[in-house]
């Protein structure tokens, strides 16, 4: 996808697996935006096919559109229409939808009932934007940055009814620029990056691929790192980074931990601590990009 | 916490279920809007009874003032209500992403112009139908008899769609707040020279000229004629069928929903 010069998405390829929650995570800008649209149908792509449950979004939009819910980044609502009058017309172009009600108590949105649209804070906005994207009961959502300025007790409410829909087997994909959100929520992630995709995988493999995990303890000063290599074998590397302080790099498992507290016990050294560093999605992101989210 | 079953059941609600519902959406939003209705009804109101003495202020011709100023007021109230409203609503719509996410939902986009068409036509019914009683209270006689009101009906419905398409025209190209002024700027120059109110032989002929192709005169002209003769000209018939294709084929070719 191009915007007169600016490619915004390019040579993206990814395939989503119906009911698992996928993550299209990526910075500001990354093209993300542009990906979810391509596949709502609000843009065609220039090159390359865009397929939604087997549909093109463009030319079979009348038979997709019932099967898809759609929750925009912002906006979508009149800005005098109070929340329950508009889910409940969106509700209405809908054959089996939800209760609207229910949905507007069960999102929190039942003490803003008749406020107009326009004087809603962004979270309430937000929360009926994907209100207006469950109520037709579809088969796949397209979830916009759904959290982005939440309070934390309105984003777990995000989060849990997203695991709800996963469990009674909707499809969703979501775009953030959350790493806990990406962590917490989706089976698969696609980390964007200036419109491609660089990383794709579980969050779990996502930060175990060239994984730098590693082992921190402290114990007396000038132990045998050399003795302890030898030990733990396999190409475990030990540094005494400060008087006391040692690190192990290597595969981290339950095996390595027990035998650095074994090789110290036999020492006779007694361990003050012992620390298990994970790299997490956020150091994973870093490695790819260089870039910071925010 | 409520149950919900969320699990999936799509499916779209019939067309006419559809249609209804955006109408009704599109209605329920036009009663709260105090000002849009303002200018739908009350201006023609108002100019309906204020004009009846219009003629010491500005000469309508010969004839009753009533009788000239009754066919006018109803060319007006459809200028409104399918042009400058429409226009000003839907142009917000755009720029509140209501159009997008409508565009997402299983509401067809003919099934949107559809809703938007029939919340027009009703908000016309009443007004033609309040502004109408008022004019006979005042003492409004038309000599068209029922093939004069037969007349105003086609010119009415040819009128909107005229309108109806030039309002779309704007409010799908230009950014909301240029489409409230030139929408309302046009509402009242329309008002004052473009021979909705005033006869079009009041005009000079070089004025005349060019009015008579407007759809402004053109509506306003017919209905003038349906209600005294039973029968408008070919002229403003011929008129209002060319801007409704032109308007149409243009607002088609130019909407952005975005």
């Amino acid at each position: 996808m191009r915007y007169g010069s600016t490619v915004a998405a390019d040579g993206l390829d990814l395939t989503v697996e119906r009911g698992t929650v996928t993550a299209i995570l990526g910075p500001n800008g990354a093209g993300k935006t542009t990906t979810i649209e391509t596949c709502e149908g609000y843009r065609s792509p220039q090159e390359g096919t865009v397929r939604v449950l087997g549909l093109d979004p463009v030319a079979d939009a009348r038979e997709l559109r019932p099967r898809v819910g759609v929750m925009l980044q912002s906006g979508g609502a009149w800005s005098g229409v109070r929340p329950p009058e508009m889910l409940r017309h969106v509700a209405s172009l809908h054959a089996h939808p939800l209760d609207p009600d229910a949905l507007i108590e069960r999102l929190g949105l039942d003490r803003s009932a008749r406020t107009p649209f326009r004087r809603l804070s962004g979270g309430q906005q937000q929360r009926l934007g994907l209100a207006m994207a469950v109520v037709g009961r579809p088969e796949l959502v397209f979830l916009d940055e759904p959290t982005a300025g939440l309070d934390p007790q309105a984003r777990r409410a995000t989060w849990d009814l997203v695991a709800e829909l996963r469990d009674a087997g909707v499809t969703v994909v979501l775009t953030t620029h959350y790493m806990d959100e990406a962590e917490a929520l989706s089976d698969v992630v696609h980390v964007v990056d200036a419109g491609r995709v660089i990383a794709s995988g579980s969050p779990a493999s996502l930060t175990a691929e060239g994984a730098r995990n590693t082992v921190r303890f402290t114990a007396s000063a000038g132990l045998d790192v050399a003795d302890l290599m030898d030990a733990l074998g396999h190409g475990t590397k030990v540094e005494e980074i400060e008087p006391g302080s040692y690190v192990v790099a290597g595969d981290v498992d339950p095996a390595l931990v027990a035998g650095v507290t074994a090789w110290c016990a036999r020492q006779g050294v007694l361990v003050q601590s012992v620390m298990v560093e994970r790299q997490t999605l956020e150091d994973r992101f870093l490695d790819l990009t260089g870039r910071s989210l925010r | 916490m409520t149950h919900l079953d969320l699990s999936p059941r799509p499916g779209a609600a019939s067309d006419g279920a559809m249609v209804r519902a955006q109408a009704l959406m599109e209605l329920r939003l036009l009663a709260r809007n105090g000002e849009q209705l303002g200018i739908t009804l009350v201006v023609p109101l108002l100019l309906l009874v204020a004009g009846t003495k219009a003629g010491s202020i500005v000469d309508l011709g010969e004839g009753r003032p009533i009788d000239i100023l009754a066919p006018g007021v109803l060319a007006l109230a459809v200028l409104s209500a399918s042009f400058t409203s429409l226009a000003i609503a839907t142009g917000f719509e755009r720029r509140y992403g209501v159009l997008k996410r409508l565009g997402a939902s299983p509401l067809p986009r003919w099934g949107l112009l559809a809703g938007k068409t029939l919340a027009v036509v009703v908000v016309e019914v009443v007004q033609v139908a309040v502004l109408a009683a008022v004019a006979f209270a005042l003492g409004w006689q038309p000599d068209g008899g029922v093939s004069g009101w037969l007349w105003a009906a086609v010119l009415l419905v040819l009128g909107t769609t005229a309108f109806g398409s030039l309002g779309l025209l704007i409010a799908g190209s230009l950014r909301a707040e240029a489409t409230l002024a030139v929408a309302n700027l046009v509402y009242v120059l329309l008002l004052v020279g473009g021979g909705v109110l005033v006869p079009l032989e009041r005009y000079p002929d070089g004025a005349r000229a060019v009015l008579e192709l407007l759809p402004s005169g053109a509506l306003g002209q017919g209905l003038r004629d349906a209600f005294a003769s039973g029968a408008p000209g070919l002229l403003p018939v011929l008129v209002l069928v060319v801007w409704s294709a032109v308007g149409a084929t243009a607002t088609a070719r130019t909407f952005r929903w975005e």
